[in-house]
């Protein structure tokens, strides 16, 4: 995959290449304190704050993976919730055959990952709005065929066995630190798969496609690819879903508003930036819990949010805290620094001309 | 005989699910726009008519007058300003624009309206009573009326399309937007032009769906938009007879899902639309007709 053709430097200038204007130790030291922080948590706070936590995680680990899709490889898709599901019937399948839902999570992440590529295969004849319709039908289609299995609950669903002999204490701290487990590999995933070469060719897609394409970017494969991902990483966060609800049942777990709410927090966070989602999951719970007795006022809200900052404030919160202070808490871009001058960044140089 | 009934009842079914796929197809067709929000305006459509009759008693076939003309207003407002906004920003905003239009229309409704199903009753002999052939078949008037409709609204689309002013603009628009523009072609107002006769059949289609079977604000996402889009697919996009010919083909393939197993239904339409996906992306008529 040659991305780009060599350029030689246009002068003797002096310059370098970096990846973050600041010791990216330090980002990495304070990314290890917020985990090992978050990881105390259970002994610290009430079950009640980590079971809300539990939620925040698993609409974080979604919007990553719709970040990736949309706000990257161009690919909306509104039936992620396939792959939510999918997770959560995976967890349900391995725990009636006596593993625990624990173990059964790291399986149907991959599960999922693999069922993601006939999917593909499936959607990926559309572009644009018909993929997203057509991810949506495939979504439908999959519980429809699940609610025909009476052995794992039918239409009805049924309670997930296995965790009935653990101390409440305990599984709501397993289930926290499974939750906080889920969201860090998935971010650090979409981190690393952005800093790789992949991610250059993902920067690329985001930016302008057909020139991405011209430039020999295998756009096709690269969003095969990206779909994957994100087919595994929502169905963690539906078996994480499955554990810390107790329950699946097929209309809940195929919802298609967990990719709504995906969405709108990818939306308001930023699209196309790792920090937009963690930004959107924050707007999301708290708007979740100022309003849960309001009952679908929480989302005609996001929705109407969502629609404003995609038509007025693309880059969403993050791209507002961006313009600022012109920060990157997950540095996946690169910044060349000239001897003489104060770093910019390619993009700002690119603007110049 | 029991098949040729199923048959029979998904053609006439299949009429309905045309009238809901031919706004979809006209907006994808004129500028590019897959509207998400599409069933859920259709039960919009469908609960205003519900609250209209109940406010002024008017009788039921009144509401459609009042209905279709506010739809295709609210059509052409909401095109000039939040899709053409959308439009002017990447096909991107405006899929997450129309996902954003479709939560907050279903979740509205859902606020205001409960989640409790609601027909449109209509107390017409005429919906309700239905006549025989034979002794298996029942063919209810109320389905032939529907389908009587599409075909009449397809006919008169296609006519428009290829025969009037406006429609010659309209596809002049979506065939070369630049060059319609230099000709002196105004195109935000032939998009609103066109949204406003896709809203006012969406009008159209949840009132029949009301009157056919039930609302409620998830009927537009479940059953609507994906059956709009399985017929719009099927058929072959862009094309208005394929989308009738697609309409038919979901309904006579849930009618025999139905007829192995009532639970199937749904599952045998998406079954048939996913094989002709991957059979036949572009649709069993494929682009070359109107629009």
């Amino acid at each position: 995959m040659s991305l780009v053709a060599e350029t030689p430097p246009r002068s003797a200038e002096r310059f370098r290449v970096t990846r973050s204007r600041r010791n990216v130790a330090w980002t990495g030291a304070g990314a290890l304190i917020v985990v090992v922080v978050l990881a105390l948590f259970p002994y610290i706070v009430y079950s009640g704050t980590t079971a809300i936590l539990v939620q925040a995680f698993i609409v974080l680990t979604m919007a990553s993976m719709w970040n990736l899709l949309a706000g990257y490889a161009g690919l909306v898709s509104v039936g992620q919730q396939a792959f939510v599901g999918l997770g959560a019937y995976f967890v349900l399948i391995l725990a009636l055959h006596g593993t625990s839902p624990f173990a059964a999570l790291p399986v149907a992440t991959i599960g999922c990952g693999v069922a993601a590529l006939p999917l593909w295969w499936l959607v990926s004849r559309l572009r644009s709005g018909y993929f997203a319709i057509a991810t949506w039908v495939l979504a439908t289609t999959i519980m429809l065929i699940i609610e025909k299995f009476s052995s794992i609950g039918g239409g009805t669903g049924m309670p997930l066995p296995g965790l009935a002999g653990l101390d409440p204490t305990l599984l709501t701290a397993y289930t926290y630190w499974a939750g906080l487990a889920v969201t860090v590999v998935a971010l650090a995933a979409v981190y690393l798969l952005l800093r790789s070469r992949l991610g250059l060719v993902l920067t690329a897609i985001r930016d302008d496609e057909v020139a991405a394409r011209s430039s020999g970017a295998r756009v096709g494969l690269v969003r095969m690819l990206v779909f994957v991902v994100a087919g595994a990483g929502c169905g963690a966060a539906g078996a994480l879903l499955a554990i810390s609800q107790l329950q699946v049942q097929p209309g809940a777990v195929f919802s298609v508003q967990f990719t709504a709410e995906m969405a709108f927090v990818t939306i308001i966070g930023g699209l196309g930036t790792i920090e937009g989602p963690i930004l959107g999951t924050v707007v999301y719970m708290v708007l979740q819990q100022t309003l849960a007795s309001y009952n679908a006022w929480y989302l005609i809200i996001l929705g109407l949010v969502a629609i404003f900052v995609a038509l007025f404030a693309r880059r969403g919160l993050w791209g507002l805290v961006d313009a600022r202070l012109n920060v990157r808490l997950f540095p996946v871009g690169y910044w060349l620094r000239l001897d003489e001058e104060r770093p910019r960044s390619l993009r700002a140089l690119a603007r110049r001309g | 005989m029991a098949w040729v009934n199923a048959i029979i009842q998904g053609v006439l079914v299949g009429g309905l699910y045309a009238l809901f796929a031919c706004g979809l197809s006209l907006m994808f067709g004129v500028m590019k726009v897959v509207n998400l929000a599409h069933g859920d305006l259709a039960v919009l459509a469908g609960y205003i008519a519900i609250g209209i009759i109940a406010a002024t008693h008017v009788p039921v076939l009144w509401s459609f007058l009042i209905v279709v003309p506010v739809m295709a207003v609210l059509g052409y407002v909401v095109q000039r300003t939040m899709i053409q906004s959308a439009l002017d920003r990447s096909i991107l905003t405006t899929l997450m624009v129309m996902l954003g239009l479709s939560v907050v229309i279903e979740n509205g409704l859902l606020q205001f309206f409960t989640a409790n199903t609601r027909g449109i009753g209509t107390g017409l002999a005429l919906v309700s009573d239905s006549f025989s052939i034979g002794s298996q078949i029942q063919i209810g008037y109320l389905l032939v009326v529907i389908f009587a409709v599409a075909v009449v609204l397809l006919l008169g689309l296609q006519y428009f399309l290829s025969a009037s002013r406006y429609g010659r603009l309209i596809r002049a628009v979506a065939d070369d937007r630049e060059a319609a523009q230099l000709a002196g072609a105004d195109y935000r107002h032939v998009f609103g032009i066109a949204a406003a006769i896709a809203f006012g059949t969406v009008a159209l289609g949840g009132i029949a769906y009301g009157m056919y079977s039930q609302l409620s604000p998830t009927t537009g996402t479940d059953t609507i938009l994906l059956f709009a889009f399985a017929a719009v697919v099927i058929g072959g996009l862009g094309s208005l007879w394929g989308t009738l010919l697609g309409g038919v083909v979901l309904g006579v393939a849930q009618q025999i899902g139905a007829q192995i197993s009532i639970s199937d239904e749904t599952l045998a339409g998406f079954i048939v639309f996913l094989a002709v996906l991957v059979l036949r992306p572009q649709g069993l008529i494929s682009q070359g007709a109107q629009s």
